[in-house]
């Protein structure tokens, strides 16, 4: 695979802030990247780079086998959209899609065939003639979507470009926006901090925090092996329990002992924290030898609809808790409730530690 | 080379691409401009106050002289006097009448609304003429006040009539982005009306108040024709500035005075930008609006205290109006258009008047360029910050200025006989250029804010499809903010038929403006001709601006058919 694009040391400074630091980073032609991560950490400015929109203060930016670090956004071959949209209100949808093929000297008719083939291609055939106000968030967004695309860019770039819609329609284009980029195998990288966005729509997540990247992975790769803690607990949710690594394969919280995977990172005696998400904690037919069994007490019991939400006490150990998930159907079989006393066990392989 | 190695690495800065540089090019050219219209006038007016008549430099003598001739420093305490006594006046009264319009339910509330504004169309002398009919020497009601209307009350009630819309549109636009939500809490929480009044309608029009009350300050002090007209001999600075170059042609002592009269305003407006600062945005976009309901006992206080406004601003008008249309007063006072042929009065006739037209649809048109294209480039370019911030303060500059200020400064700028533009000095070219200068601040904030409220992206878009970005000014930003740039080029056509104080020193024979024309037949002695001339200019800029509202309303709607839903 070819490196479409290949970020290198890539920088960016606000006075004393560091906004960006020291970002490597290639993505292969034709791949649908997300930037995910919190309001600030510096995913939006990365895009913004790459955009040459607001440029780095260094590294180095290459697109193509071309080093395009110093150009200006109109030199470089990128569609984008905002998550405003940034529709032009005054002009009918024909006129906002076809914006950028006006300026290429096109023949009247050739425009007017590519914008009706573009709106086809984002479901809106009819709406040519109306003005963006007359339209829906969600058709506003697809108006965006095929402006960006008109000029068949190379590159585009999605700034959050679903956070502005109800959640129902949200579901829906990130459906729509995944088949469209596949079928054009347009390389494609989507700005988000929603993390089921991400894992829905991407080939490879770029989770940041602080200016940096905390990991790069497939979206099974990112939730099943977080690389941090952030990362864990960004992505989904995770238990953490604080401890010790008292062997390369032990953690000692409070008076116990539990298995983990082994950890060579990390020196015996640091402080550490055990983790395990809430669906993997098991409770259904232990082995009677299984590794990590704990006795609980059920303290809350949260119904969240598919499944319920217990917090669980760990016997003897006073305020060491954890959350699991239980389906509706464990709960009737095994009569959950609050102030039940369960035997549960936390799978060595589903364990990850991370230093504290 | 050893600079290169010394200086920390910055990194790869961006090639500027074409549209960049058009954009650089262009606030170069602008800053050019804002100089040669603005900043070296000024200058050219601080240099000469250093100066002797022959243009030696001679230190602080003028100031000194000024400050130590008690008749020269007393016209700044008797500015000083008038301006905070009218601003005591027109304050409350101001607010009163804004509170009605905003929280009151009036009959006929456009009416009131529409009066209010009567003022503003009217060139300064006008209230001053009118008060000579009503008060003067040989005016109707003489006998009812005891001295002479001639100086300080004079000039204090025309003051008032003059500045009333002024600081009222400030208060109506603070009072009516209230959020009804906080009385509805005040409410439940079991607050008294007082209370609700003291903490929560009078902080939230706090910064109007504050705004309201510089801006008379300013208006007040640094008008010209109201104290000309009817100030007799109770100096002010304004007038003391007039005296100076045009009865004693004493240029430098002009200049003196001009500084003095710039300082208070300066002080004002920066006061001013300091308080609005502060002011964070009350009204959320989840704010509910406030809407006055039926109150009987309150609506009527309000109704019978707005009539009595109102009654006054049109019994001004009135007067102003009977008096233009009478034969002899007060000898014969049978109806006559004779007071119109201006021809009988000034040697411009009705000249002066298609002059004022002239000059003020040329300084709507090239001002409204001038100032819209200059806040999109100073609000679109990208980097460039110490020019941009350069414009921002050439940009505010005017609005700190008084007009006389400014134009005794064109005096000695364009007509000093090394400047390479001094062809332009005695031409309505200048007159149109000290106008632009004169009303730049207000022009520039409007499309500043115009500009603010579109998206910002939009040169995003522009340049990630390639489209040069004077495409998309002309496509898409000039037609969003129409409705701005119309407000623009009205507000500079009011202000360019009503200006008398910056105008009065640039003038030429055949380029006589129908305000000047109206001073210097007022000083004639034919107040009637005066009122008739102020009337015709109350008339065009009315009509002009009713269009504008017609226009909004019905043209707008059709072009922009894309703001409807």
């Amino acid at each position: 695979m070819t490196n479409y694009l290949e970020v290198r040391n890539l920088s960016k400074r606000f006075g004393d802030f560091s906004a960006l630091g020291d970002i490597s980073l290639d993505i292969a032609e034709g791949e649908f990247v997300c930037f995910l991560g919190p309001s600030g950490c510096g995913k939006t400015t990365l895009l913004r780079a790459i955009a040459g929109l607001d440029p780095q203060t260094s590294g180095t930016i290459r697109q193509k086998g071309r080093d395009v670090s110093g150009l200006p956004p109109a030199q470089r071959d990128f569609g984008i959209v905002f998550q405003s949209y940034a529709l032009f209100p005054n002009l009918t949808v024909t006129d906002n899609v076809g914006y950028g093929l006006v300026s290429r000297r096109q023949g009247r008719a050739q425009i007017e065939k590519r914008v009706i083939e573009l709106l086809a291609l984002v479901g809106l055939p009819d709406s040519g003639s109306k003005y963006p106000a007359q339209l829906s968030g969600g058709q506003q967004q697809r108006v965006a979507l095929a402006r960006a695309l008109a000029t068949s860019p190379g590159l585009l770039l999605l700034d959050e470009p679903l956070s502005a819609l109800d959640a129902r329609v949200r579901l829906r284009l990130r459906h729509e926006i995944k088949a469209l980029q596949r079928t054009l195998g347009v390389t494609t990288i989507m700005v988000t901090h929603d993390q089921e966005e991400a894992l829905t729509m991407a080939d490879r997540i770029v989770v940041m925090n602080h200016g940096a990247i905390e990991q790069v992975g497939s979206p099974q790769e990112i939730y099943r092996q977080p690389a941090t803690a952030f990362v864990a607990d960004f992505v989904g949710s995770m238990n953490f329990l604080s401890g010790t690594l008292e062997a390369p394969e032990r953690v000692k919280i409070g008076g116990r002992a539990f298995a983990c995977p082994a950890q060579d990172g990390l020196a015996v005696g640091t402080a550490v924290r055990l983790s395990i998400r809430p669906e993997d904690v098991r409770v259904r037919d232990l082995p009677a030898d299984i590794a990590n069994r704990v006795e609980v007490d059920v303290a809350e019991l949260d119904f969240v609809g598919a499944f319920c939400r217990a917090t669980l006490k760990v016997l003897g150990e006073g305020d060491v808790a954890l959350v699991a998930d239980f389906s509706s159907n464990l709960i009737r079989d095994l009569g959950v409730a609050i102030g039940s006393r369960l035997d549960i066990a936390l799978p060595p392989d589903r364990v990850r530690v991370y230093a504290a | 080379m050893s600079l290169a190695v010394l200086a920390p690495r910055i990194g790869p800065r961006l090639a500027l691409s074409r549209d960049d540089l058009l954009m650089r090019g262009g606030l170069v050219a602008l800053i050019g401009v804002l100089l040669l219209i603005v900043g070296l006038p000024l200058w050219a007016l601080l240099a000469k106050g250093f100066q002797d008549g022959d243009g030696h430099y001679v230190g602080l003598a003028n100031y000194i002289s000024y400050f130590s001739t008690p008749a020269l420093f007393n016209s700044a305490l008797n500015s000083l006097h008038v301006a905070a006594v009218c601003t005591a006046i027109v304050v409350p009264v101001a607010f009163l009448y804004a509170y009605a319009l905003t929280r009151a339910v009036l009959p006929a509330k456009w009416l009131f609304q529409g009066i209010s504004l009567i003022p503003i169309f009217a060139p300064s002398l006008l209230p001053g003429l009118a008060l000579i009919y009503l008060f003067g020497n040989q005016g109707f009601f003489k006998g009812l006040i005891g001295g002479s209307i001639y100086g300080f009350d004079g000039i204090v009630i025309a003051q008032v009539f003059y500045c009333l819309p002024h600081a009222t549109m400030i208060l109506v636009t603070a009072l009516a982005t209230a959020d009804a939500r906080l009385y509805e809490a005040a409410d439940a929480l079991g607050a008294s009306k007082l209370r609700v009044f003291f903490t929560v309608t009078l902080p939230g029009a706090k910064y109007g108040l504050i705004s309201a009350a510089l801006v008379v300050f300013t208006l007040v002090i640094t008008d010209f024709g109201i104290a000309k007209v009817i100030g007799g001999n109770f100096n002010v600075l304004a007038t003391d500035v007039y005296k100076q170059v045009i009865g004693q042609q004493n240029f430098s002592m002009g200049a003196v005075v001009g500084m003095v009269l710039l300082a208070p305003a300066a002080l004002a407006f920066v006061v001013d930008h300091l308080v609005q600062r502060k002011q964070v945005a009350l009204l959320t976009a989840r704010a509910v609006p406030l809407i006055a309901k039926p109150k009987f006992g309150r609506d009527l206080f309000f109704t019978l205290f707005c009539t009595i406004v109102a009654a006054g601003i049109l019994a001004i008008l009135g007067m102003a109006a009977w008096g233009s249309l009478i034969k002899y007063w007060p000898y014969n006072l049978s109806l006559t258009l004779a007071n119109y042929e201006f021809a009988n009065f000034d040697s411009n006739g009705w000249n002066s008047y298609w002059n004022s037209l002239e000059m003020a649809l040329g300084a709507a048109v090239f001002g409204t360029t001038l100032m819209f294209v200059g806040a999109w480039l100073n609000e679109k370019t990208k980097g460039f910050g110490a020019v941009r911030s350069a414009v921002q303060l050439l940009a505010f500059l005017p609005m700190a200025v008084p007009g006389i200020v400014l134009g005794l400064g064109y005096i000695f700028f364009f007509n000093a006989p090394n400047n390479p533009l001094n062809f332009l000095y005695a031409t309505m070219g200048i007159l149109v250029i000290n106008t632009m200068a004169h009303f730049y601040t207000v022009g520039h904030l409007t499309a500043t804010t115009a500009l603010k409220q579109i998206d910002p992206e939009f040169e995003s878009v522009s340049a990630s499809l390639k489209v040069p970005i004077w495409r998309t000014f002309g496509r898409v930003t000039v037609p969003i903010c129409l409705p701005a740039v119309l407000d623009i080029a009205i507000y500079l056509f009011v202000n360019a038929m009503t200006t008398v104080s910056s105008v009065i020193f640039l003038y030429a024979p055949d380029t006589k403006l129908a305000s000047v024309a109206a001073v210097n037949i007022e000083e004639t002695g034919a107040t009637a001709a005066a009122a008739a001339l102020c009337l015709v200019i109350v008339a065009t800029s009315a009509t002009v601006k009713a269009l504008h509202l017609l226009a909004d309303r019905f043209l707008l709607g059709r072009l922009q058919a894309w703001r409807r839903r």
